[in-house]
Order: structure tokens, then C-alpha cells, then sequence
């Protein structure tokens, strides 16, 4: 017993060491992923930010698999992932917005400087909508399948590469 | 207006941590917006001793904060359940801090939506599980009972229990 | 030129260093050799002047702070031209690798201050313990000279600087890092102490006297650096809070839970030969932690608002200095201790077993706080994302503090070796009754609402009066100094604890929209917005309100909390303005304005409060006074052996 007991502490340093280890070799992934995926899409119904440009509402959203992407005129990473939006919907893929704390002028001049992809764009003032959907950030691109589940999130722009997963995604959803 | 801790940059002692450039508006700019547009790793991690100023990838969002954010619920009782809730609840874009005490935009409209909830009659205990619905147990201080935190929850009678049978062989065996 | 000074002082210092352990290993192998003496001899300077040199480097790199020197690295990233004197000086250890050469120069000065004054303990045993001192220098100036530089030099020098975050100009903070490390780093003695102990075989009241003072000094620091960043953090921060269990706040804390314990048993060792394993356990884990503390702080895997922004090259450097030095004692203590004998043995109701039970709860404290920090991370292994914060912390460790504080009363009230229950229980009467009646009236005012503060108070009571009955009915003059610092430190544990209490049950919030002209009230107070005006610093610009208090019919005073807008680098803070009055404080923040000429003005009513940190002072004073009676001892017992 006064074995264990001695040789106790320096065991115990060995698991932690191997454990810190760990952390520093395969740093953790610290971004906050939603809890939502998988699950039927929140109900939510956004008023329109944009005259002429229907609002949000989450019933409306099945049928096909589409994209609900989370953005902002202030984001900046949102500017950069416009382009690889607006290929996405002339692959023919249906895009709906939730514009989060944002303006209807801002919006406006944002989508006449770099494209408008959108279908829908709903109204998010305090991010209730963001909250709902366990977003954490913009931008952040949700698929959405044909029964109205949330099947897989992208976090943060869409570049280049991830169009293709994004276009497998939705094949999927079907 | 906590500029730092409610940010994604971590305020200690990081030279030349700079925040984003400051937008200037007639208002003077409050908080420097971290918790909005995403950053490849999601969280702002100054690798090194860099000297350029990161590069501004953040503006503000222009909009002013929820109702609720900044303003106490009219039943005290109700505010004191809502405000214990809120030192519970972490905030999802700062490093470390329980929506509370974070200027974040975003901890301001969840402290809202909390507020709002509370108001309504939802119990506390109701809210937080709407919230780890969406983010997980990562949006709460208050780690669950479950398989994984058990060791957690135990730690203290497991030690305690430990610490008496080392204890225990200090003490003379028989009566002197 | 300086910059190149600083580098090679650190280099000899290095080399100073193993020197030292080549001396060392010499000195304590040949210990019945005659020559031994010339040994010691050249050990003992080696070791005063390598704390000399590596003091040297940390100096020079203050000089190139203080001439703003902008064609050195560090010195372009954290400071600026502009900058007040005072912050030039702290924002060399306001850095990774200023702060690391601090680290450095501390355990260098504490080796020497083991040479210089350690006179009793034998030879052998000195030089093991100079040895380990040694060592443990060698790896931290690898790490220096080889992953974190502080003299590199840029090329071209840079116009200016970018100027030091703005959180850390001010002086509660700018002192707060050199008071702790001489806290964590002090403790490296006591761990080279047990080294030393260990290899030698040689453990017992020399050897607690001997490392006695050492950490008394080093949880001295340690106490006021805890307590002082606390403070810091609270009026800072804008949101009243003063603990946040935040991973980098747990590393300083473990230490000190550490170091707490070890003060407690390296007492019954020094007086009474028992708790020697433990007493050398406490003593390498106090520095462990420390160690593993640094290394939390700057590698990234623990997310933190304190957080230095290492890369993971220098964290992994870090590790394996640590699997190197606590990995080693760990294994030296399992191979060794088994034949370092017993000691003496007591009775379970005695001071001795208070003392047990005392160790064995800060050991649970430590352990609970070391695996509530270090679970997201396990969690993170398992692929689950977690946050640990307050409600565990609290859970878990209150009822362990309450059964502590009961501890603390009831320990000094024992006497040595042996004592029994009655006696104690007529002893404790007094501080019992006075604790029940604090509850009973405090339950009776503020309800079952606040239960657990409630009860928290009442044991601080007890504490409190039963902490001053050793010297009651006692001649205070010839009540030796040692023992007032017993009683001191334990009544400001009971304030410290009253004032975390009363905080938690009876502060008071508000939050308001307020135009100019418009009141507020919070508490006891009534409080108008006046105006809100911009107001110019040295390196800042501000907004500040102008905030008029009346408390019921008493006299109006002013309040001006401001928010201030820094320049290099962009930054801005919020600065409370509080009111400390005797029962409590006001605290006021400025928040926003909106278009519509409304002010967000934050108030808390804390009472009592200030009793946390004046609690803390107390535990430090109390310390210090314990430190000067015993070296005052030591030095009169001395005298009388040598006269």
C-alpha cells in the first residue's frame, strides 16, 4: 500500500503530462460548432430587411436542399465570400440570407458592390435568429435538406475549396 | 465598455495585440468589435511576437445593443434569477468570460434573449437547456451530470477519501 | 551595445550556473573529504554570482526599456516613446520573454540568498540543494537563450513603438508580476530544498528550519500578488467581479494552496519531526505547480484572458523542462523516501492532527481546482467541447473551505502531541456561541435567500474570535512575534472569507438609460447624471461623466467614471470610479450613450467588500510578522550557541 501511495504522484504527473501533451500536439478545435445539426430547423419568422426582397420564414424552407447563410454588411470576410455565393447560386443552388444586426441601407449598397445571391433575406436585429440556430459568428452557411433539417454548417467564409463540399452536402440532402 | 475582455484577443500581457482600428463615428467607438465576423480559427490567436497590426478584419456593427442588454427586468425577483443565470452562461466570442461581464455585442442580445425568457416565466433551468440545445455544454459554466463529467463531480469525495487513508497513517497506532 | 551586454550577462550567468553543479555534485559527493570546505566555499560564490549576473540581465533590459531603445524587438512591441516613466520600467516584464528573463533572475537571486545566508544546514545537504537550484537555472536559460531571445535586435529600428496595452498601464498592475513570481519562483528553493533532502537522505528539523523562512517569504509575495491582482481586477474590469476562476487565476492560486500547506507542516517538522513525507511532497508539488502554472499561461491550450500568445514551439520547450524537473523529483521521492524514517507520532486530537486535517483539505482544494482547470482539455480528448466555471467551483469547494475555516480555529486552540475532545470543546465554546449568534441574527435579517453566505459569515466569526484567543489573558509583550503572526493571519482569513460572503449575499445592481439631469438609485443611494464631458490623458482621451451621490440625507459627493480611448495601440477601457466607505462601496461605470442622449450607467452597492483584500493584507502581515520571529529566533539562538 506504501508502494502505490509513493509512486502515486509521479504517475499521476505522467497522465497529466501525456494529456497536456495531447493539447499542445493536436491544439483543440476552438471553434463553437451548433448543437442544431441534424435536427429539423428552428421556427422562425424574420421580417423582411429589403423592400421587393421576401423575409425569412423558416416554414417555407423544405422542399429542396438549399443554403441559409448567416452574414452582415460590416463583416469583411462576408465581401470575400461573395463570389464563391454567387457561383454556388448560378450552380443553380437556392440561397437564403439572415442579415444580423444589420440596416436595410447597408445591406443595399453591400449587395450592389458584391452580388446578390439571396432568394430571401430576413431581418435579425438582436440575433434571436442566429441564437436560434446555435450560430456563433457570421458569416456561417447552413444546408438545409429537403425536409427542412439542418444537415451540415459551415463556419466562416466559403472559399474556393469548400464549394465543392458544400455542392456534395446538398447532394446528399436530397 | 470593457474593450478587452469581452473580445477574442486575449488582453494580458500580449505586446502589440492590437485590437482592429477603431471605427470613428460620431458616438466615439464603444466597444471594438470582435464578436461578429469570423476569423479562419474562429478565435484570434497572436502567434508570436508579430509586429504588424493585424490587419483590421473586423468593422462595427452600427446597430446599439438589445433592449434588454443594458436594462434590468421590472420584477426584481425576476432579475436576480436572470442575472444569476447570466454569470453562468459563457460567452461564445470572448475568451473566457460569462456573458455578464462581456461588452460583446453578441453576450449583450443573449443577456436580451435570457432577460426576455425569464420574463416570460420560462425558469432558469429551462433557458439554459434552450441554449446548450443550440451550442452544447460549451455555453455553460455549470458542466452537466453525465458519463463524461462524472470524474469531474466525483473528483472532491474521491480526494477527500484518498487524503484521509494517507492521513490516516500519520496518527499513532495504539494509544500511548 | 546593452542589448549585447544583457545577452552575454545571460550567457554567464548560464555558465555560472553549471559551474555551480559541477560544485555541487563535487561538494556533496565528497562530504566527509577535508577539502570539502574550499568547496563549499567556491560553491557558495558561484551560486551569489550567477543571482548577480543573471540580476545584471534582467537590469539591462530595463535600461533598454527605460532609453526606449526601439532597435530591440522587444522594446519596438511594447513600449512606447510616449509612455510614462513608470510603465517604460513594467513593460519589460509585461512580455513573454521579459517576464521569462524575470523568472529567471528570481530563482538565480534565490540560489544566491540559500548561499549566502543558509549557515546550519550540513554542508553536504547545502550543496545538493545549491545543485538543484542549479539545474533547474540550466533548463530556463536554455529556454531563454535558445526560444526566447528578450535582446533581439530589429533591423531597421523602428520609428516607434507600438506601445504597451493599455489594461496593464497602471501601477496595481505594473508591480503585480515581479510580487507574484518572486512568490511562484521563491518557491523554487523549497522544492530544491527537497531535492537536496531527498539525495542526501538527510530530512528532518534542520531541514525544515533551514527551508522555513524561505517559504514563508515566497507565500508572503505570492499572498499579496493574489490578492493585489484581485484588486486589480475588480476596479479595472467594470464589472464588480474579483474572481473568475479563470485558468491563469487557478495557477496562481495552486501554488499558493500548495504553499500554504507546506508552511503548516514544515512547522511540525521543524518542531516536531513529523510529516516528513508530506512536508517534502507539499514541497515539490508548490513548485510543480508553479512550473506547471508558467507553462498553462504561455502555451495556448487553455483559453484565457490572461493568456500570454506563445507559438506551441515554446510550450513544448516548456514540457519537456517540466517532464524533466517534476518528472525527476517525482521519481526521486518514490525511490527515496521510503528510507527516510517515520518521525515522530501523535495523537488524532493534538495540534499535529489539526495539521494533518489542515494539509489534507488544501490538498483537496488543490486538487479540485487543478482538475476543474485541466478537464476541458481531457474533455476536448474525448471530443466533448466544455466550460468549468464558478457554479462547480463553488459547489465543489465550499463545503471543503467551510470545514477549513472550522480547522483553522479549532487548530491553534490544540495543544502538541496530545490533547482530548473536552478539553477542546471548552476552549472552542466562545467562538461557537459568537458564530451562532452571527447566524442567528444574519439569518434573521436577510432570510433563507442567502443561506450559504449567511453560514459563511458565522464561521468567519468563529474564526475571527477564536483566531485572537491565543492571546487572550496572555502577556502581549513577551507573546513571541511568531505567534501574533499566527493570529493575524488567521483573523484575515476570517475577514477575507466575511467579505466574500457578504458580497455574494447582499451587493446590489443597477443597470439604467439615463439622460443628463435624470437620477438613479442603488442601495442606500441616490445618484444623478450631471454631465459627461471629454477629458484628455497623457496617452489617452476619455469620456467622463460627471456622477452626484447623496446617500439618504448625508452630504453629496462626486463620482467621475470615465471610458478612455488609447491610441497606441487602439484600445479602450472602461475606468469605474468607486467610492470606498466604511461599510462598503459604490462602484460606477460609464457605459454607452445612444442618439437619443441617454447614458448606460452600471452602479453596485458592495457592502463589505473591501474586507476581501484588507483580508488578504491581513494574511500577508501576518506572514511577514511569523517571518521576522523566526529568523529573529533563529539568530538569537544562534548567538546563544556560539556565545
Amino acid at each position: 500500500m506504501r508502494r502505490v501511495l509513493i509512486w502515486a504522484p509521479l504517475a499521476l504527473f505522467a497522465l497529466v503530462f501525456a494529456l497536456v501533451a495531447g493539447g499542445l500536439i493536436r491544439p483543440g478545435d476552438r471553434t463553437v460548432h451548433s448543437a442544431m445539426v441534424g435536427k429539423p430547423l428552428p421556427a422562425l419568422v424574420l421580417p423582411a430587411l429589403l423592400p421587393g426582397k421576401p423575409g425569412v420564414s423558416t416554414a417555407e424552407l423544405k422542399g429542396k436542399p438549399r443554403l441559409l447563410n448567416v452574414f452582415a454588411s460590416w463583416c469583411l470576410p462576408c465581401i470575400a465570400e461573395a463570389p464563391q455565393l454567387m457561383k454556388l447560386k448560378e450552380a443553380g443552388v437556392e440561397i437564403d440570407g439572415i442579415a444580423i444586426r444589420d440596416t436595410s441601407e447597408a445591406v443595399q449598397a453591400f449587395l450592389a458592390r458584391n452580388g446578390d445571391p439571396y432568394t430571401r433575406i430576413g431581418d435579425d436585429k438582436v440575433s434571436r435568429a442566429q441564437l436560434a440556430l446555435g450560430s456563433s459568428g457570421v458569416p456561417e452557411t447552413f444546408v438545409i435538406n429537403a425536409e427542412g433539417r439542418i444537415a451540415y454548417q459551415h463556419i466562416g467564409d466559403i472559399r474556393e475549396e469548400h464549394v465543392a463540399e458544400l455542392l456534395a452536402q446538398l447532394e446528399k440532402a436530397k | 465598455m470593457r474593450g478587452f475582455r469581452s473580445h477574442n484577443r486575449p488582453p494580458g500581457l500580449v505586446p502589440g495585440s492590437t485590437g482592429p482600428r477603431v471605427v470613428a463615428s460620431r458616438f466615439l467607438p464603444f466597444t471594438l468589435r470582435r464578436s461578429g465576423p469570423r476569423h479562419k480559427a474562429g478565435v484570434t490567436i497572436v502567434v508570436g511576437m508579430t509586429l504588424a497590426l493585424t490587419a483590421s478584419a473586423f468593422a462595427d456593427s452600427k446597430l446599439p445593443p438589445a433592449d434588454l442588454a443594458h436594462t434590468q427586468l421590472a420584477d426584481p425577483t425576476q432579475e436576480t434569477r436572470a442575472k444569476a443565470l447570466m454569470d453562468t452562461l459563457r460567452c461564445l466570442v470572448c475568451q473566457g468570460q460569462s456573458i455578464a461581464d462581456s461588452d460583446a455585442d453578441m453576450a449583450g442580445d443573449m443577456r436580451a434573449l435570457v432577460r426576455q425568457r425569464i420574463a416570460a416565466g420560462e425558469s432558469p433551468g429551462e433557458v439554459r437547456k434552450w441554449l446548450v440545445q443550440r451550442y452544447g455544454d460549451y455555453v455553460t459554466y455549470d458542466p452537466p451530470l453525465s458519463w463524461v463529467t462524472a470524474p469531474l463531480w466525483l473528483a472532491p469525495l474521491v480526494l477527500l477519501g484518498i487524503g484521509i487513508l494517507i492521513a490516516r497513517r500519520n496518527f499513532a497506532r495504539r494509544k500511548p | 551595445m546593452i542589448a549585447e551586454a544583457g545577452l552575454a550577462a545571460l550567457w554567464l550567468a548560464a555558465a555560472f550556473a553549471l559551474v555551480q553543479l559541477m560544485l555541487a555534485w563535487g561538494a556533496a559527493r565528497n562530504g566527509e573529504n577535508p577539502n570539502v570546505g574550499m568547496l563549499m566555499t567556491a560553491l557558495r560564490r558561484t551560486a551569489l554570482v550567477q543571482g548577480l549576473l543573471a540580476l545584471l540581465s534582467f537590469a539591462l533590459l530595463i535600461a533598454l526599456f527605460v532609453r526606449s531603445d526601439m532597435s530591440v524587438v522587444l522594446v519596438a512591441t511594447n513600449s512606447h516613446s510616449l509612455k510614462p516613466m513608470i510603465y517604460k520600467v513594467a513593460g519589460a516584464w509585461g512580455n513573454h520573454e521579459g517576464s521569462m528573463l524575470l523568472w529567471v533572475t528570481v530563482l538565480a537571486i534565490s540560489g544566491a540568498g540559500v548561499a549566502a545566508f543558509e549557515r546550519r544546514l550540513a554542508s553536504a545537504t547545502l550543496a545538493a540543494t545549491l545543485g538543484a537550484q542549479a539545474a533547474i537555472g540550466l533548463g530556463f536559460y536554455a529556454f531563454l537563450a535558445f526560444a526566447s531571445n528578450p535582446f533581439v535586435r530589429l533591423n531597421p529600428a523602428a520609428p516607434d513603438g507600438q506601445g504597451l496595452n493599455p489594461l496593464l498601464q497602471d501601477p496595481g498592475l505594473a508591480f503585480h508580476p515581479p510580487t507574484l513570481y518572486l512568490g511562484y519562483v521563491g518557491l523554487s528553493v523549497a522544492f530544491s530544498f527537497a531535492v537536496g533532502a531527498l539525495v542526501m537522505r538527510d530530512v528532518g528539523p534542520a531541514f525544515a528550519r533551514a527551508m522555513r523562512p524561505w517559504v514563508l517569504a515566497a507565500w508572503i509575495f505570492l499572498t499579496v500578488g493574489i490578492t493585489a491582482g484581485s484588486y486589480w481586477a475588480y476596479y479595472e474590469l467594470g464589472w464588480g467581479g474579483w474572481w473568475f476562476w479563470d485558468p491563469v487565476e487557478n495557477a496562481s492560486l495552486m501554488p499558493w494552496l500548495a504553499a500554504t500547506a507546506l508552511l503548516h507542516s514544515v512547522t511540525v517538522l521543524a518542531t516536531r519531526d513529523g510529516l516528513r513525507a508530506w512536508t517534502l511532497m507539499l514541497a515539490l508539488v508548490a513548485f510543480a505547480m508553479s512550473m506547471i502554472g508558467t507553462f498553462l499561461v504561455r502555451s495556448g491550450i487553455l483559453v484565457s484572458v490572461h493568456a500570454f500568445a506563445v507559438d506551441p514551439t515554446r510550450g513544448t520547450f516548456i514540457l519537456a523542462l517540466l517532464g524533466i524537473y517534476i518528472g525527476g523529483a517525482l521519481a526521486l521521492f518514490g525511490a527515496r523516501v521510503g528510507t527516510v524514517t517515520q518521525g515522530s507520532t501523535f495523537q488524532l486530537v493534538s495540534r499535529e492532527g489539526a495539521l494533518v486535517l489542515n494539509n489534507l483539505l488544501l490538498s483537496v482544494v488543490l486538487g479540485v481546482v487543478f482538475i476543474g482547470t485541466l478537464y476541458p482539455l481531457a474533455a476536448q480528448a474525448a471530443g466533448v467541447q466544455l466550460s468549468i466555471g464558478a457554479p462547480f467551483f463553488n459547489k465543489a469547494l465550499v463545503p471543503v473551505a467551510l470545514a477549513l475555516v472550522a480547522a483553522t480555529a479549532a487548530g491553534p486552540l490544540l495543544r502538541w502531541r496530545r490533547d482530548n475532545m473536552n478539553a477542546l470543546a471548552k476552549r472552542v465554546l466562545i467562538p461557537t456561541a459568537a458564530a451562532g449568534l452571527a447566524f442567528a441574527i444574519l439569518f434573521a435579517l436577510a432570510g433563507g435567500a442567502h443561506f450559504v453566505p449567511v453560514l459563511g459569515i458565522a464561521f468567519a466569526v468563529g474564526l475571527g474570535v477564536a483566531s485572537v484567543v491565543p492571546v487572550v489573558r496572555r502577556n502581549l509583550r513577551r507573546t513571541p512575534l511568531y505567534v501574533w503572526g499566527m493570529v493575524i493571519a488567521h483573523l484575515g482569513v476570517a475577514v477575507s472569507i466575511a467579505g466574500m460572503a457578504a458580497d455574494s449575499a447582499f451587493k446590489t445592481e443597477r443597470l439604467a438609460a439615463i439622460q443628463v439631469g435624470q437620477n438613479v438609485t442603488v442601495g442606500p443611494f441616490r445618484v444623478t447624471l450631471a454631465e459627461v464631458r471629454p477629458q484628455i490623458g497623457p496617452n489617452w482621451s476619455a469620456l467622463e461623466a460627471r456622477l452626484q451621490v447623496r446617500r439618504g440625507d448625508g452630504k453629496m459627493f462626486e463620482l467621475f467614471p470615465q471610458q478612455r480611448f488609447f491610441s497606441t495601440p487602439p484600445t479602450n477601457t472602461n475606468e469605474a470610479a468607486i467610492s470606498t466607505l466604511l461599510d462598503g462601496q459604490l462602484y460606477t461605470v460609464l457605459g454607452q450613450g445612444d442618439d437619443q442622449g441617454r447614458w448606460q450607467i452600471r452602479l453596485w452597492w458592495k457592502p463589505f467588500v473591501t474586507l476581501i483584500w484588507l483580508g488578504g493584507a491581513l494574511i500577508a502581515l501576518g506572514g511577514l510578522l511569523a517571518l521576522i520571529g523566526r529568523v529573529r529566533r533563529e539568530r538569537r539562538a544562534d548567538a546563544e550557541a556560539w556565545a
